[in-house]
């Protein structure tokens, strides 16, 4: 087995968060940056619609680093897709496989279940909760809370600020409550 | 050299003290949010294109997403039905690697590769984070996604998550609209 075709297997949890715990250090070091994503959404609203709104009057440029970041992640993306892709579909747990069974979603060939984030559900009712009020959710809970997981749960954590525990385990419960409760119902749709 | 650099100084304490009064005049909130530290003025002495350097370190962080299927709709699905261990061994390591980090770069305090001091925002509790954690914890669930993944999702072929960023950004801007009608 080549180099690549190693590469190209999914990474074990014990390579990945230790790397992804680096990047606290990294951006640190290079630039005296706290880690953080979520950010970067405000910094959009900032640049492009401010609409005099307070929360949004500030120097974006300041932060641009955070917009050079994201765009990056981006371009990883892109790249890991070009180049990485693991050829063989994904194994999840067969449990979770039964279950989302009986919601036809089957196809495992992408990190992404294409029976749900596709362009053509994009305006079933299905579709729509999922992706258009789901980001929503996602938008307006982390700037309300102040931080993502990467902001609050690793960051935060890091640094050992109890503010970021309560938002870590607020995440979690908000995630629990979705999956177990109301999902189920959205899949059904 | 000395001269140029106090004068540095001194307007970096300037633009700061402006910032500052800018903040006075929007909410409370405001002052006690620490995401737009202003600790990072100095930088606005290094060309635009040292950015890059961020850029790169996300790309390589993109990747990871990607490799060990983070940006997985999936894996959050088996993260929050306690089907697997691999989300939470990635975030426990994750936060465990980071926290190691913070304490030695505290305790031989380093200074970042320009030689500067480094600093910690400190995050002041409010319940915004209880109440908005729950709101961003039902939207992850849903579309498997956090900020950052996001991004990776659109880069990975995903395309159509393009509309689910643009979503998110809204929320954002319909927080900060809203803001000071909302419990904190």
């Amino acid at each position: 087995m080549n180099l690549i075709e190693f590469i190209k297997q999914p990474w074990p949890w014990y390579v990945a968060g230790p790397l992804i715990g680096l990047t606290v250090p990294t951006l640190l070091l290079i630039g005296n940056k706290s880690f953080g994503i979520s950010s970067s959404l405000r910094h959009i609203c900032a640049a492009c619609l401010p609409a005099k709104i307070p929360f949004f009057s500030y120097d974006w440029k300041k932060e641009i680093w955070n917009l050079f970041f994201a765009a990056g992640i981006f371009l990883g993306g892109f790249l890991a897709f070009l180049f990485l892709q693991n050829p063989e579909p994904m194994t999840v747990n067969p449990n979770l496989s039964a279950e989302l069974a009986t919601y036809g979603i089957t196809n495992y060939d992408t990190l992404m279940p294409t029976e749900i984030f596709s362009w053509n559900n994009l305006f079933t009712l299905r579709g729509f909760i999922m992706m258009v009020a789901g980001g929503f959710l996602v938008g307006f809970g982390t700037r309300y809370a102040g931080g993502c997981t990467s902001g609050h749960a690793i960051m935060g954590l890091s640094t050992l600020q109890w503010p970021s525990l309560v938002a870590t385990i607020s995440f979690m419960a908000g995630g629990f409550i979705m999956a177990n409760l109301i999902l189920p119902f959205i899949l059904n749709l | 050299m000395m001269e140029q650099l106090k004068n540095e100084i001194t307007d970096i304490n300037y633009t700061g003290e402006q910032e500052t009064k800018l903040m006075k005049r929007n909410t409370a909130i405001e002052m006690s949010s620490p995401e737009i530290a202003c600790s990072n003025d100095s930088e606005l002495s290094h060309p635009w294109w040292h950015n890059f350097k961020y850029a790169f370190t996300g790309l390589l962080f993109g990747i990871i997403f990607v490799k060990a299927e983070i940006i997985s709709w999936f894996r959050i699905q088996e993260m929050f039905r306690l089907q697997s261990f691999h989300m939470y061994g990635i975030i426990g390591s994750a936060i465990i690697v980071g926290a190691i980090s913070v304490w030695i770069i505290k305790k031989f305090k380093i200074k970042t590769i320009y030689g500067e001091p480094i600093s910690f925002a400190k995050k002041s509790f409010h319940k915004g984070q209880i109440y908005g954690g729950l709101l961003f914890g039902l939207g992850w669930a849903v579309t498997g996604a956090c900020p950052g993944p996001l991004f990776a999702q659109i880069g990975n072929g995903a395309t159509v998550i393009a509309v689910t960023l643009l979503s998110a950004i809204a929320g954002t801007w319909v927080y900060g609209k809203f803001k000071d009608q909302l419990p904190h």
